[in-house]
């Protein structure tokens, strides 16, 4: 691990890879991002309508509960345990199979080092774009709210307007992104590990696979709590 | 030349190499022998760096590895090629930028300097019009091939090859040794290769180590192999009918 964080031989190869991890791991992530977002942020917002159907309740709560719930949690959380899926199984099968077809032996031998030129694009990559993609994610799911509010009929554009605005506290977005950097950082790391360390074949590979995307769920999760207990809590 | 002096290797209890001692001359074609698990792989990559061996010394033109820091053996390594029994070419690179990786990550040639090593490179190994191809649009001597191209663009002193002849047929592997003699003999190279194949042997053997149950069993040049009545090598290399027929041949006179 502490061979991954070392200072890089040949910075402008190591941008080189930078830039190719960012292509693979962050903007091949944008489509799948996009869709769940809209979506969910579609459901949240009939879900919480139907949820506050009093007519004691302004209209605009639902916008506000709407915002709140893909703020705090949704984008932060839940897109970064989509991204351990499909990130983190994407990193460890990647080293899993450089290592049993001796590709990182092939760069050990040639004096490159591996862990450093393999693990560290792929972290700063991940903490450096995922913001990006969860800023993308809050913005599509309130606008799937918005659509669906609309193509309902359970709150009017005005009062949906006025809702997502109502009361913000901009540090929710500095809360919401400090955890998404966190998030980023275990899920790539866990994941870069788990690929890194396999020893065997193509059976090992897929286990560590599964490894990674189960361990780094489960850290998310816990960060997740203790972030929100050190950022949130009183 | 590189000189090893009583290398032991072991995994837990399980001792791999108990002790070896051996010298490889540069211009040479070095080979290992031994059947499975006799130590070949582990030894090679205690040569190569991959395994620190747990005792004794293995010395590059008098630099002991044990005692290089990292930054010096870091530049060792540059001067180091291989070739592996899988090739383990990146396959997310085509056939160019494989062989063009080494010189990309250590040297500050420009973009055309780097294309003219690459060029070079591919035609001594007789392969051209395949830059563009990634791995897995090629064949298994193309790709043993590109590894050799990988290994020498950096002008290597020292070319290590762990099986370069497994998975191929007869003719692919006698070009592939052909190749690895003449750049050898070419550029001086000190090389050492891991084989179980007796063509190799006695196509290209300069020099044999006879490798069993981790300890050097027995040592020689190809003339030699075919003449030793040592019981461990009989069993080794005269296993099949066509040895046995060629050893009686030569015999015979």
């Amino acid at each position: 691990m502490k061979r991954a964080f070392q200072k890089p031989g040949r910075s402008r190869e190591y941008g080189k890879a930078l830039a190719r991890e960012i292509d693979y791991l962050g903007l091949d992530s944008v489509a799948i991002v996009g869709i769940i977002s809209l979506f969910v942020g579609a459901v949240v917002t009939i879900q919480t309508a139907l949820n506050l159907d009093d007519p004691f309740i302004p209209a605009y709560y639902i916008a506000i509960a709407t915002r709140e719930s893909i703020v705090l949690e949704f984008s932060p959380t839940m897109v970064s345990l989509i991204l351990a899926g499909k990130v983190g199984s994407n990193i460890a099968s990647t080293l899993g199979t450089m290592r049993v077809s001796e590709q990182i032996d092939a760069l050990e031998v040639m004096g490159v080092n591996s862990a450093s030129y393999l693990v560290m694009p792929k972290v700063l990559a991940s903490m450096l774009f995922n913001p990006v993609l969860i800023m993308l994610s809050m913005g599509l799911g309130l606008l799937g709210g918005y659509i669906a509010g609309n193509l309902t009929g359970v709150i009017s554009t005005p009062d949906y307007l006025l809702g997502i605005q109502l009361g913000f506290k901009p540090f929710y977005i500095t809360y919401a992104l400090t955890k998404t950097v966190v998030f980023a950082f275990l899920i790539t790391s866990i994941s870069a590990y788990c690929g890194y360390t396999v020893k065997g074949g193509a059976v090992e590979v897929g286990t560590s696979s599964t490894r990674a995307v189960v361990s780094s769920s489960v850290a998310v999760i816990v960060a997740n709590y203790f972030l929100t207990q050190i950022l949130l809590g009183t | 030349m590189i000189e090893v002096q009583n290398i032991q290797k072991s995994f837990g209890a399980h001792e791999v190499l108990k002790g070896i001692d051996a010298q490889f001359e540069q211009g040479k074609t070095n080979l290992i022998i031994g059947q499975s698990g006799s130590g070949k792989t582990v030894f090679l990559k205690c040569l190569v760096g991959l395994h620190e061996p747990d005792n004794g010394a293995i010395l590059f033109n008098d630099r002991n590895t044990a005692q290089l820091d990292q930054k010096e053996r870091q530049l060792l390594r540059q001067e180091i090629g291989m070739v592996f029994q899988g090739s383990a070419l990146f396959d997310s690179l085509t056939v160019e930028e494989n062989v063009m990786f080494p010189l990309n990550m250590f040297t500050r040639m420009g973009p055309g300097e780097k294309k003219d090593r690459v060029d070079f490179c591919l035609n001594r190994v007789k392969l051209e019009g395949a830059n563009k191809k990634y791995p897995a649009e090629i064949s298994g001597g193309m790709m043993k091939r590109v590894a050799i191209a990988r290994s020498i663009a950096m002008n290597p002193k020292y070319l290590f090859c762990d099986e370069p002849n497994s998975g191929l047929d007869p003719q692919t592997a006698v070009v592939i040794d052909n190749l690895v003699r003449e750049i050898t003999q070419e550029y001086g190279i000190t090389t050492v290769i891991n084989t179980h194949d007796m063509n190799s042997v006695m196509e290209i053997g300069d020099h044999i180590i006879f490798l069993k149950n981790g300890l050097k069993a027995w040592e020689g040049d190809r003339h030699e192999i075919i003449r030793s009545d040592q019981p461990d090598i009989t069993e080794f290399v005269f296993t099949s009918e066509l040895f046995k027929s060629i050893r009686k041949a030569q015999r015979s006179g």
